[in-house]
C-alpha cells in the first residue's frame, strides 16, 4: 500500500497496468487498493505539478503568514475554513510557531494578490495580522527539481 | 622512429578493445542521448559508507594496509560469506581484498594458466574473461549458452568442451548481460561434471545480491566437493553501489589464495585504504539499503521486461543482475544495426548483444539501472522506433 502511494505521489499518471507490473501484482488488485485509498480519504485528488511562472510570466504565488485570534469552542477551525473557501487560495495549514495559519495563493499579478490580502483576507473577523511573501524563484516542487536533472555522472556506456 | 608493433607484445596487440567500448565511441558522437547502457548502479553509495570514508580521511588513515587487506575487513567478509552462502573461509589466509572483482579475475587466471591451458568461458558474458585468459597465456574456449535454456549453462555443454588441457571454468552468474542465474538444482548438475576432474571454477558472483524471486543466490562453491576447487569472486560495486571505490575480494582455498596473494602483492600492494574502511561499514550496517535497492531494481525489471514483450521484442525473464536481454531477431536487423539505427533515429543507446560474444548476436543488452521515469521515456522511444521500422 505504501509503495503504491509512493509511486502515485511521484507520478499519478501511471496506469493501473503499469503500477501492477512495477509492484508485481495484478491490475485488479491495484484498482481495488486505489479505490480503498480514495474511499478512506488518503488519496484526496490528483494534480499536475506546474511551473507556474513558465505558464504565465506575470503570475505570482504568495505565501502569507496569518495571525488570528482563536475563538471559543472552535479554535482556529472556523477562520481557517473561511479562508480555505476562496478559490484563489491553494493551501491553508495551521502552523506551530510564531504565526498561526500559513496560506498560499496564486494570482495573475502582484496587484491582484495584494488586493486579495488587503480586502478579503485581512478583513476577515478574527484575523489579527498578515505578512505576505512573494515567491521569487522555484527550485523544487513536490519532489521535482526545477533545475536541469542532476547530471548522470556515469559514462554513457559501461561494462 | 621506433616501431611500436615490434616493441609491444604480440599477445596484447592481438587483444581487441571491447565491443562495449566500441559502441561507447559511437554513442558519444550523438548529442542528447538517453542511455540504457550503463553497467553500474544509479544509486549513490549509502551515506553510512561515505561517512565512514570521510571519518577515516579526517583521521588521516591513508597508509598502506596489509597486502591482503585490513584484517577487520577480512573478518567481516568471512562472516558475511558465511551468513550469505553458508561457507567458511579463514580470514587469515583464504580471503583477499582486491581492486574490484576484475583484479581477482585477472589474478585467478594468471595463477592457474600454464601456456596453452584452456579456460572455458560461457557466452554471452562480461567482456574481460577471454582477453585476460590470453594475457595469462591460456586459450579461451567459448561455451555458447542458449536462449532455450534461458542462457543457463548445461552440464552437456561443459562436457562437450572439456579436453585434457582444460584448466578452469569461468562461471559468471548472475550473468551480465543476460540476467541468467543458476539455481541450486542446476548447480548440482554442473558440480557432478566437475567433481571428478582437476578443473578449477572461477565463480564471478559480483551480482549475487541482485538475485530475484523467492530463492536466494546460491554459489557453486556450496555444492559438495566444490569449495576446494572454486575461486569465489565478489565485490562491493553492484550490491552496495560502490563502483568507483574499486573494492572487490576473492575467497579460495589457502594453496590457491596464497599464490594469488603473491601476484596481488607485487602488482597492487593493497586495495585503497579509505575504501577498505568504508567497506567494513558496508558489510556491517547496510543490509537494509541493499534490500531497498534490490527491491527497486526488481520493480524496474518487471517494468522493462513487460515493456519489451508488449512491443513485440521477446524478452526472457532475467532473474539476476540489472539487465534485460531482449531478442531483436524479429526486426531482421543485426544487433549492431539495430543499436546504431536506434541511436541515430531515437537517440537511445543500448549495447549490441554480440559485444558479449558471438552468441549474443540477435539480442541487445538493456540496463535498468535507471529511474522508472527514465526507463519509461526510453521504452516509448524504442516502441516508436519499431513502429517506424515496420512501416518502412
Amino acid at each position: 500500500m505504501k509503495k503504491l502511494v509512493d509511486l502515485l505521489r511521484e507520478n499519478a499518471r501511471l496506469t493501473n497496468e503499469q503500477l501492477a507490473v512495477i509492484l508485481g501484482t495484478t491490475e485488479e488488485e491495484v484498482a481495488k487498493e486505489i479505490k480503498q485509498l480514495e474511499e478512506d480519504g488518503i488519496i484526496i485528488g490528483y494534480s499536475a505539478i506546474i511551473n507556474e511562472e513558465e505558464l504565465d510570466k506575470n503570475a505570482v504565488t504568495a505565501f502569507i503568514e496569518v495571525k488570528v485570534s482563536p475563538q471559543v469552542e472552535c479554535g482556529y477551525d472556523d477562520i481557517a475554513r473561511a479562508i480555505a473557501q476562496y478559490d484563489e487560495v491553494d493551501t491553508v495549514h495551521l502552523m506551530s510557531g510564531s504565526f498561526d495559519l500559513s496560506v498560499t495563493l496564486r494570482g495573475n499579478n502582484l496587484r491582484e494578490v495584494a488586493l486579495f490580502v488587503n480586502e478579503r483576507l485581512a478583513t476577515l473577523d478574527g484575523v489579527l495580522s498578515t505578512t505576505t511573501h512573494f515567491i521569487l524563484q522555484r527550485y523544487k516542487e513536490k519532489g521535482v527539481n526545477f533545475a536541469a536533472d542532476e547530471a548522470d555522472e556515469r559514462s554513457l556506456v559501461s561494462p | 622512429m621506433i616501431d611500436y608493433e615490434k616493441l609491444l607484445s604480440d599477445t596484447i596487440q592481438e587483444v581487441k578493445f571491447s565491443g562495449i567500448r566500441k559502441f561507447f565511441d559511437i554513442a558519444s558522437t550523438v548529442e542528447n542521448v538517453i542511455s540504457l547502457s550503463v553497467g553500474e548502479p544509479d544509486f549513490k553509495t549509502p551515506w553510512a559508507i561515505r561517512k565512514e570514508a570521510i571519518r577515516n580521511l579526517e583521521k588521516g588513515k591513508t597508509a598502506y594496509t596489509a597486502n591482503s587487506g585490513l584484517i577487520q575487513l577480512r573478518r567481516a567478509l568471512a562472516d558475511y560469506i558465511e551468513r550469505k552462502i553458508n561457507l567458511k573461509y579463514n580470514p587469515d589466509n583464504e580471503i583477499i581484498v582486491t581492486v574490484g572483482g576484475s583484479e581477482a579475475i585477472d589474478c585467478a587466471l594468471r595463477v592457474l594458466c600454464n601456456p596453452g591451458d584452456e579456460v572455458l568461458i560461457p557466452e554471452p558474458s562480461f567482456v574481460c574473461y577471454a582477453p585476460l585468459v590470453k594475457m595469462a597465456g591460456g586459450v579461451p574456449v567459448t561455451i555458447e549458452t542458449k536462449l532455450e535454456n534461458n542462457f543457463k549453462l548445461t552440464p552437456e555443454e561443459i562436457k562437450e568442451k572439456i579436453t585434457p588441457r582444460t584448466k578452469a571454468l569461468v562461471f559468471p552468474y548472475p550473468n551480465n548481460p543476460t540476467g541468467a542465474v543458476m539455481r541450486r538444482g542446476e548447480l548440482e548438475k554442473i558440480a557432478e561434471v566437475l567433481r571428478e576432474t582437476d578443473i578449477a571454477v572461477i565463480s564471478d558472483e559480483i551480482y549475487s545480491e541482485l538475485t530475484y524471486g523467492g530463492e536466494r543466490h546460491v554459489s557453486i562453491a556450496e555444492m559438495d566437493g566444490m569449495q576446494e576447487r572454486t575461486i569465489l569472486i565478489n565485490g562491493f560495486s553492484k550490491a552496495f553501489s560502490m563502483t568507483g571505490w574499486r573494492m572487490g575480494y576473492f575467497a579460495a582455498p589457502k594453496p590457491i589464495a596464497m599464490q594469488m596473494l603473491k601476484l596481488h602483492q607485487y602488482a597492487i600492494m593493497c586495495s585503497p585504504t579509505v575504501s577498505q574502511y568504508a567497506a567494513v561499514t558496508a558489510l556491517l550496517e547496510c543490509d537494509d539499503e541493499v534490500l531497498r535497492m534490490k527491491d527497486e531494481y526488481n520493480a524496474r525489471r518487471r517494468f522493462v521486461v513487460k515493456g519489451f514483450n508488449d512491443m513485440g521484442l521477446d524478452c526472457f525473464e532475467p532473474e539476476g543482475a540489472f539487465y534485460a536481454f531482449p531478442s531483436i531477431k524479429s526486426t531482421g536487423l543485426t544487433s549492431e544495426e539495430f543499436c546504431k539505427q536506434l541511436l541515430n533515429s531515437k537517440k537511445v543507446a543500448i549495447v549490441p548483444g554480440d559485444a558479449f560474444g558471438e552468441s549474443g548476436e540477435g539480442f541487445v543488452r538493456v540496463s535498468y539501472a535507471y529511474s522508472l521515469a527514465h526507463l519509461n521515456t526510453a521504452l516509448e522511444r524504442i516502441k516508436e522506433f519499431l513502429t517506424e521500422l515496420k512501416s518502412q
